[in-house]
């Protein structure tokens, strides 16, 4: 029973860095209708940035702030590749973030390179033991980060004139355009923060499990799935389902097999997709005729 | 009908376009080394060093009068990229000799190649399995698995530690050495009382060690693995606070497990080969005045510290270039043949002596040393 | 229409046949051999993606478990490689239909992702099940011997894929051209209207969908056979990415553009291999070129040529 309790809290930790890949989908998703198979690979240019300016000898704050910058940047450019291109059916954008994912992944390579990085702990390397179990300050972190980034979306959509703009925009983006907002602008908004939480994610993760170039691809992956199994158009069905994905891998790990922990994410997607399209917070915009 | 001739014309001209005039009068020898990828602290020093002792060799004029061509192929570790590239080296660059490739999986996946086409390989990875049955074709001057099982055994007994718990990397050489030590656990009197895997690519094995910590039984740990995972379980077991003795295999004998692994890594013991610790060896070593200008002229050429994989690629490279030299000729059955006569070299990794039924050479007197690592640096333990 | 058909299927025969007089060593009929079988995944997945309108994003998969299947039936249980081929046909077919019925009921992006988490837990599955299947370092495969005859040396492969893709491709366009292929066609343009006079969709798409993993199934049990070896990668996300880009990149809905996507595909790698650090580079930027400038492949380039004898044989009927 004890260990239950340990599986619970790395499960949580580790879920939260899925709803922090998982809002960066539906950020995106909401917005343009979009599904971007190189979210991971912002997740990846966040914490490899970070590694190396620190490395450069940056301080770690400013470190923090170049590469959420930079990334931020990258989300831009992937949004100005999207509008540039002259075929915008499913399979051909689903294509292009692919190919995006696949072009960030060699630049990766040839501007750091190909090897395992590490960043020390933001907040040491001590841990708090619970219930003979421990839970380190740097997962406490994360958890707290990610909580704040989540309610920051929800006060920004909410609450600000840009997020409701952005908002009523993505549910009609006609009217939107009649009453004179720009949509341009709100498309970049919206990639350049997916990209943030992506890039935040990435950069608290680091500590913990390391990173290199390839870090993104199951990251993407299962970030993708938790954004489904929580219900795509929906942040709090990311929440959701970043947690409860994190927790069934962890039990699935601990209690049946640690060497299939990587299928469950995937076996729960099928799940949702066959029985339950909408997730579990089901938002599953109608497919027209 | 002419723009679709067009269309395939040009498909014939990209595939065409990769034939470039082989020079004839170099040596050339493949490498097939994991560079990229979770055994790159394999396959990286391993890179530097042929490519730093090739240009070396050449500089001093060759070997018999001929300049060596390394070509050298890049696999991430994956035992599929090893088949495609040895049939390259094969038929495409026509080596004489292959050094490679860094990891034990891949290794098993080329053998059947290299004997087909009867040309000499000397591996770099660690599983006994590549040398025992001996393969006419196929060498290792990497101590193995088996024998660090051994060391590491021998010490437990030595600290009455006798109920161990195994974590082990799921590819090649994590496999293959989870197998030897349950083997040879017996002899020592060790009990396995649990025994958990990872994958090669994964970045946290918290529920594996959480089993292991909430199974009373066990009072020590050892990782058989290499590159990444090991590197990854070790922080992960400082987090979780696991109070037993933990050990590791020579698959993480890289300042790079210190540097990822961080303060975690204090405590930890490994074998390792002794080129690692070269300037604190005893002076009786027999092999350590190579050892040590080994890691010298390393750590002054690339700038960083050396890591023991370098050290075979070193005494594979020389190896066969020797061979050649004896052999004075460039057929790589009678280079396989020569280097199968390899007596008393002085190798990084010790005194090497082949033969026909033993294609390993070392000895586990010289071939392992045990380290522990205190204050983000190896110490000799006696 | 038998005219035309007859004459690009001439003239790929022609430059198969003289193609291998071009090759300087052995490794090219590697590569070509490989091209080939690549190719024939690629007409089946272009009969998927192009022709049905379905995604998916995980035939690597298929492809690769049909090849474990084949090869675990000849080289560990001993049973002849052409009857375990034709073993894992069987098996993979099944699977095939019966996961289409869930499946392609799904729409879009929903679909792609289906298809993607089937392969990625097919994959984790090949890499788990040591004991089958040899784990992550993959197992060595026994030598195709059929009738007797062992095809250990490249020139009979070569032969041998040869014929198969000149076949599948004649198959494939009479496929199209049949009533069959006009089904197809129709259920693409529009599923709704074509159910609303009265065709039964989801058994089409499920036909469709059973043929393209069955053509996998072929030439991954194929290529293991070839190459001596399997391993989980056969079946790897990445392996299913690159097929789809074959498709892609050499046109959607056009079975000599997965020809050509194929080939270009498979000996770009090879042609990298000095720019060992840039390889992913420029794999990825080229995508990226190909989705942005040529989003309907290579083969829309010669677009104008098609129509002109489309019309052609159009008035002549």
């Amino acid at each position: 029973m004890i260990e239950l309790f340990g599986y619970l809290l790395s499960g949580v930790t580790v879920g939260f860095i899925y709803t922090l890949v998982g809002l960066g989908f539906t950020v995106i998703y909401n917005s343009s209708g979009i599904i971007n198979f190189s979210q991971g690979e912002f997740v990846m240019a966040g914490g490899m940035s970070t590694v190396f300016l620190l490395h450069a000898g940056l301080p770690l704050g400013i470190s923090f702030v170049l590469s959420i910058m930079i990334t931020s940047m990258i989300g831009i450019v992937l949004y100005k590749l999207i509008s540039f291109s002259k075929d915008s059916s499913p399979i051909s954008l689903i294509i292009l973030t692919l190919g995006f994912a696949i072009f960030l992944r060699g630049l990766a390579q040839v501007i750091f390179d190909k090897q395992l990085h590490t960043m020390p702990s933001f907040v040491g390397e001590g841990a708090f033991e619970i219930f003979d179990t421990t839970l380190s300050y740097q997962a406490l972190l994360i958890m707290i980060v990610a909580s704040a980034i989540v309610v920051a979306l929800y006060v920004f959509f909410k609450k600000t004139k840009t997020g409701q703009a952005m908002v009523a925009a993505s549910n009609n983006v006609d009217a939107a355009k009649l009453m004179g907002i720009n949509i341009q602008k709100i498309l970049i908004l919206n990639f350049a923060i997916s990209a943030v939480i992506a890039s935040i994610g990435g950069i608290l993760l680091t500590p913990m499990t390391s990173t290199n170039y390839e870090v993104g691809i199951m990251l993407g992956l299962k970030g993708f799935c938790a954004a489904i199994i929580g219900g795509l158009g929906n942040p709090f069905g990311a929440v959701a389902g970043g947690l409860v994905l994190g927790i069934l891998e962890s039990l699935v790990a601990g209690y049946i097999s640690s060497e299939y922990k990587d299928a469950v994410a995937f076996i729960v997607l099928l799940l949702i997709l066959f029985f339950m399209p909408g997730g579990i917070f089901g938002n599953l915009k109608s497919q027209r005729v | 009908m002419l723009k679709r001739f067009t269309l395939k014309a040009l498909v014939l001209l990209f595939i065409s376009s990769f034939v470039f005039l082989n020079a004839n009068d170099t040596i050339k020898i493949g490498a097939i080394v994991a560079a990229t990828g979770p055994a790159s602290f394999l396959g990286d020093p391993e890179l530097k060093t042929l490519q730093h002792y090739v240009a070396k060799i050449n500089k001093n004029g060759g070997v018999n009068g001929q300049m060596i061509e390394l070509v050298h192929y890049d696999t991430g570790g994956s035992p599929k990229k090893a088949v495609t590239f040895v049939k390259r080296l094969i038929n495409q660059d026509k080596v004489v000799a292959i050094i490679g490739p860094s990891t034990s999986g891949e290794t098993m996946a080329i053998m059947k190649f290299v004997k087909k086409a009867k040309i000499p390989m000397i591996s770099m990875a660690g599983a006994v399995a590549i040398i025992n049955p001996v393969k006419k074709y196929v060498f290792k001057i990497v101590a193995t698995d088996r024998m660090a099982c051994q060391r590491i055994m021998q010490d437990l007994k030595k600290r009455n530690l006798t109920n161990l718990a195994l974590i082990s990397g799921s590819g090649g050489f994590g496999k293959s050495m989870r197998k030897q030590c349950k083997e040879v656990a017996p002899d020592y009197g060790i009990k396995i009382v649990a025994d958990e895997t990872y994958g090669k690519k994964d970045s946290d094995m918290t529920t594996q060690l959480l089993k292991i910590k909430n199974n009373k039984k066990v009072q020590v740990v050892l990782n058989p693995g290499f590159g990444q995972g090991p590197a990854i379980v070790t922080k992960n077991y400082a987090q979780l606070k696991i109070k037993h003795p933990f050990y590791q295999s020579h698959g993480v004998a890289s300042k790079k497990f210190i540097e990822i692994a961080g303060h975690a890594s204090e405590g930890v013991r490994l074998v390792a080969p002794p080129v690692v610790v070269a300037d604190k060896l005893a002076n009786s070593v027999a092999n350590k005045k190579i050892a040590l200008a080994y890691k010298n002229e390393y750590e002054k050429a690339f700038n960083s510290q050396v890591a023991s994989f370098g050290g075979h690629a070193y005494d594979s490279l020389y190896i066969i270039t020797e061979a050649i030299k004896r052999a004075g000729s460039t057929n790589p059955s009678k280079i396989r043949d020569e280097i199968e006569k390899t007596q008393g070299f002085e190798g990084v990794d010790g005194i090497v002596n082949l033969s026909a039924t033993d294609h390993l050479g070392l000895n586990t007197k010289t071939g392992m040393v045990l380290l522990e690592i205190k204050n983000g640096d190896w110490t000799i333990v006696k | 229409m038998r005219y035309n058909i007859n004459s690009q299927i001439l003239l790929l025969s022609a430059i198969l046949v003289i193609l291998p007089f071009t090759f300087a060593n052995d490794f090219y009929f590697e590569i070509a051999i490989l091209s080939m079988l690549n190719a024939l995944i690629c007409i089946g997945l272009n009969l998927l993606m192009g022709y049905a309108g379905q995604v998916s994003l995980g035939h690597g998969a298929f492809a690769g478990l049909g090849a474990y299947i084949a090869v675990i039936f000849s080289s560990r249980y001993g049973l002849n490689p052409l009857l375990s081929i034709f073993i894992a046909i069987i098996i993979m077919g099944l699977l095939a239909f019966v996961i289409s019925k869930p499946i392609l009921k799904l729409k879009g992006h929903y679909l792609a992702m289906a298809t993607l988490g089937i392969g990625i837990i097919i994959s984790i599955v090949l890499e788990v099940e040591e004991d089958f299947t040899g784990g992550t370092d993959g197992m060595s495969v026994d030598s195709f011997v059929v009738f007797g005859y062992e095809f250990s040396d490249s020139i009979s492969w070569y032969i041998l894929c040869s014929f198969l893709l000149v076949f599948t491709i004649w198959m494939f366009e009479n496929l199209i051209k049949s009533p069959f292929g006009r089904l197809l066609r129709s259920i693409h343009d529009s599923e709704k209207a074509a159910d609303s006079v009265g065709i039964d969709v989801s058994y089409y798409k499920s036909i469709v969908f059973v043929i393209s993993v069955v053509i996998a199934t072929v030439a991954g049990s194929l290529y293991a056979f070839f190459s001596g070896f399997i391993s989980p990668q056969e079946a790897s996300f990445s392996h299913s990415i690159e097929l789809v880009v074959m498709v892609v990149l050499g046109g959607l809905g056009r079975v000599y553009g997965a020809i050509f996507g194929a080939v270009v595909l498979t000996v770009l790698p090879q042609l990298l291999t000095s720019f060992d650090d840039y390889e992913t580079l420029i794999f990825g930027s080229i995508i990226i070129a190909v989705m942005i400038f040529m989003p309907k492949g290579i083969a829309s380039l010669f677009d104008g040529f098609f129509k002109k004898k489309e019309q052609n044989s159009a008035s002549s009927n």
